[in-house]
């Protein structure tokens, strides 16, 4: 039950990274891409009737963490607690500067809220990435599988007293947010006309290899900091499948974005993001928070699993109801096809 | 009390009272939306759509700040309740997870619809639109009291062999006999709320417009909007403040003095057991002489109230151990009675505002739309209050008689750190407070009518 669980909750987490991946990245590039008032809400447009539906991506795997793995939750959101609460400030301020910037017609109020929007948006995609860097290192667990982790101590990946950003977490946030910088800016190619689109292409273009670089890098510092995750492909080589649906994403989204096909391109960093989310959750598993200090101490699907009947009776409203939301999710997004037009009521 | 007790349950309070001075808005407009989208689909009224679209706007703005301020509420139970977390996941997980799943995703994905598909939709399927708006923000409030009744009377739950609560009955914990009046209540307050708020803006139109005032004068569009917004308002707020009172109220604090006897007891200001037990209306508790200071109360109406006979006998607190008391006994009281007092007020004054509207009246009945107009902070003051009462009423347990509040909180996480953070809540609503009141104050200026230029937020 665990594991199934593990899995259930790794594929939400996905979900939410490409979805809400796309909006946070469009804010990432949105001073490159958009310059005059009108074209700020093009690219505003073409997220807004989904960013808030894609947060809840995120809500919901909160809250099926709670039911699935309420140890891990508990422990690694009071551990986590200083970060956290920058990722929830930082989520406020960028989803009421998305919804009050267009109320007013004023050229003190809409640059502000741009660059509410910007940098938050930013922010946020370093610390996603920093985030997960420190679920795959691990913390220093206590007895009862609690910790409590400064923001910053002496930037080493080991030792007892480790901060939230260290170096290798620190390069899993920038690979996080050239990641969602680039994938941002092929949903913005996709659903924008020139001159929006040209520069969205443009901004892909120059992020792409060092996207590249960074996810090579990321990957070795990776195989060092956590041996788990090298041990686990060497046991179950079947995990490459992983690794390597993210390479022929990178791939798929380069031949697309040279041949002018927008939403291939999109689409391949789709699988990218995917691919590379589920390489991390593989290697990982079965540890769901590594100890740092003590291999054995790490919390696991095991051992940080809640009660297997009600995880159980769970699955019978779960599936159901996630088939639902996936069903108007497609219907939602197929509504929307097409490139934005500012002008037009509606979308 | 441990300082990181008091500032773990200071953060929780403060962001939680903030936060539900949105819900209660949408969930209440939301239902307001449907009426009037549905007498514009069914008439074809051009002006019941134009106050659809108005309302659509506020109810947008409400919206974003209930998901901004929402969002926290998720994540404290793991950041600062992290004990308490471990303990009950395996139980409230079900029902938070299912908001998630049946709730959010319907409330976000068919608001978006609901505010930009008009054109492309048309009137039918754009009308179930807003009815799936309205279901997703009902459902979402459906299981977050579902969650809390639970904690004030745990059902459908075993203790396992590491002491943690588990799920025995999702039946159980879904149909628990406290969840269906403390819903029923708790939406009822909600539509107080959007229907005194929408009256309100109504009486606020009406006012402003001086060409109202004598008869036969259809006065200014703004004027005949608001006279739309009361002719829907103050019925729907009349409903739904006596069904908060009778028989959810009523229902509820039977619940309360059945499983909860000392909060009960608290509530009432009650501190010596009576047979019969007044009714205390007004007065103020003395904690150390252990009475209420210049009560005025009505003979034997506790009694009655309660168990519907006039010389029952309702314990008083003194009846029950120290530690069995809630830990903040006046401010309990005080919160209990202000929404009550506020609750009766509110029937009194839907009750004459809807007698002039059925007799034509309302619309010149200058004094009245000002009572109208003033009332609208006090829905949301009820509401508050009403939190207030079954949280602190809950007290010394985090889940009654299973979790003390004192075992439920983050260890990990120093007072320092829970201040640091309560502090950048309280400055960041404090500033989001101000903008929201200043946009929604715009609209208002802006009124229902047809922009002469084109309105960008739409677009």
């Amino acid at each position: 039950m665990g594991t199934v669980w593990f899995w259930l909750v790794a594929a939400l987490l996905t979900t939410y990274v490409v979805l809400d991946g796309f909006d946070l990245g469009a804010g990432a590039i949105y001073p490159a891409v958009a310059r005059t008032d009108r074209e700020r809400r093009t690219v505003l447009k073409s997220i807004g009737p989904v960013w808030d539906a894609n947060e809840v991506w995120l809500l919901t795997a909160g809250g099926s963490l709670v039911l699935a793995f309420p140890k891990l939750y508990a422990s690694s959101f009071s551990g986590f607690y200083l970060p956290l609460m920058a990722v929830l400030w930082l989520l406020i301020l960028r989803a009421v500067a998305i919804e009050f910037r267009n109320h007013l017609e004023d050229r003190v109020w809409r640059p502000f809220w741009d660059v509410v929007f910007f940098v938050a948006s930013l922010l946020l995609t370093v610390f996603l990435g920093a985030a997960l860097g420190n679920v795959v290192r691990g913390v220093p667990l206590d007895a009862e599988g609690y910790f409590f982790s400064p923001l910053w101590t002496n930037f080493t990946t080991r030792g007892d007293r480790l901060g939230i950003l260290d170096w290798f977490t620190v390069s899993a946030g920038v690979t996080s947010m050239l990641a969602l910088a680039h994938h941002g800016a092929l949903w913005v190619a996709m659903k924008t006309d020139a001159p929006v689109r040209d520069r969205a292409v443009k901004t892909a273009a120059w992020t792409w290899p060092i996207l590249v670089v960074a996810v090579a890098l990321v990957t070795v510092l990776t195989f060092r900091v956590q041996p788990h995750v090298p041990e686990r492909l060497h046991d179950e080589p079947l995990g490459y499948a992983f690794p390597a649906l993210a390479l022929i994403g990178l791939g798929l989204s380069l031949w697309m974005r040279r041949r002018g096909r927008d939403a291939g391109a999109f689409l391949g960093s789709v699988v990218f993001l995917a691919g590379m989310l589920l390489s991390v959750a593989f290697g990982l598993y079965p540890m769901v928070l590594p100890a740092s200090n003590d291999v054995a101490a790490s919390l696991t699907v095991h051992n940080a699993m809640g009660p297997a009947h009600g995880m159980r009776v769970a699955l019978f409203w779960w599936i159901p109801g996630m088939a639902l939301v996936a069903a108007y999710t497609v219907f939602i997004y197929r509504g929307m096809r097409g490139r934005v037009d500012v002008d037009r009521e509606g979308y | 009390m441990d300082q990181a007790l008091f500032y773990h349950r200071f953060h929780f309070a403060f962001t939680a009272s903030y936060h539900y001075l949105f819900p209660q808005l949408t969930m209440g407009l939301a239902l307001l939306i449907v009426l009037l989208q549905g007498i514009a689909l069914k008439t074809g009224g051009e002006r019941y759509d134009r106050a659809a679209r108005f309302w659509g706007r506020i109810f947008g703005l409400a919206f974003v700040m209930g998901v901004v301020t929402g969002i926290p509420m998720e994540f404290q139970f793991g950041t600062n309740w992290a004990r308490f977390s471990e303990a009950t996941g395996g139980v409230i997980g079900q029902t938070l997870a299912m908001e998630g799943v049946f709730a959010f995703f319907l409330e976000s994905s068919f608001l978006a619809l609901f505010l930009f598909g008009r054109e492309k939709l048309g009137p039918r399927r754009h009308f179930a639109t807003a009815v799936a708006v309205w279901l997703g923000s009902w459902a979402s409030g459906f299981f977050i009291v579902a969650t809390n009744a639970w904690m004030q009377h745990p059902v459908g739950y075993e203790l396992d062999a590491e002491g943690r609560m588990v799920l025995s009955s999702l039946g159980a914990l879904l149909g628990n006999p406290w969840l269906l009046w403390q819903y029923v209540h708790t939406m009822a307050g909600a539509v107080v709320t959007g229907a005194f708020t929408m009256a309100a803006v109504g009486a606020y139109y009406l006012l402003a417009d001086e060409s109202t005032t004598t008869d036969g004068n259809p006065g200014s569009e703004n004027a005949e909007f608001g006279r739309l917004f009361l002719s829907v308002a103050v019925p729907t707020g009349l409903i739904a403040a006596v069904l908060m009172a009778f028989p959810t109220g009523d229902m509820q604090a039977g619940a309360v003095a059945r499983h909860q006897p000392p909060t009960f007891a608290a509530m009432e200001g009650l501190f010596r057991s009576g047979e019969p037990a007044g009714l205390v209306l007004i007065g103020q508790p003395d904690m150390s002489g252990l009475r209420l200071d210049n009560p005025l109360e009505v003979p034997a109406a506790l009694s009655f109230l309660t168990y519907r006979r006039w010389n029952a006998r309702v314990e008083g607190l003194t009846s029950f151990p120290r530690e069995a008391w809630p830990d903040n006994v006046p401010l309990l009281y005080y919160a209990y009675h202000i929404m009550v007092g506020l609750g009766t007020i509110f029937i009194a004054v839907m009750l004459l505002a809807g007698a002039l509207l059925w007799r034509g009246t309302l619309s010149r009945a200058r004094s009245v739309l000002w009572i109208v107009m003033l009332s609208a902070p006090f829905p949301f003051i009820a509401n508050t209050m009403g939190w207030m009462t079954a949280e602190l009423g809950r007290q010394p347990w985090t889940v009654w008689g299973v979790m003390r509040t004192t075992d439920g909180y983050s260890r990990t996480v120093e007072a320092g750190n829970a201040l640091f953070s309560l502090l950048g809540f309280m400055g960041l609503y404090l500033v989001l407070g101000i903008l929201f009141l200043f946009l929604v104050q715009r609209e208002i200026g802006h009124g229902p009518a047809p922009a002469p230029i084109l309105r960008s937020q739409e677009a």
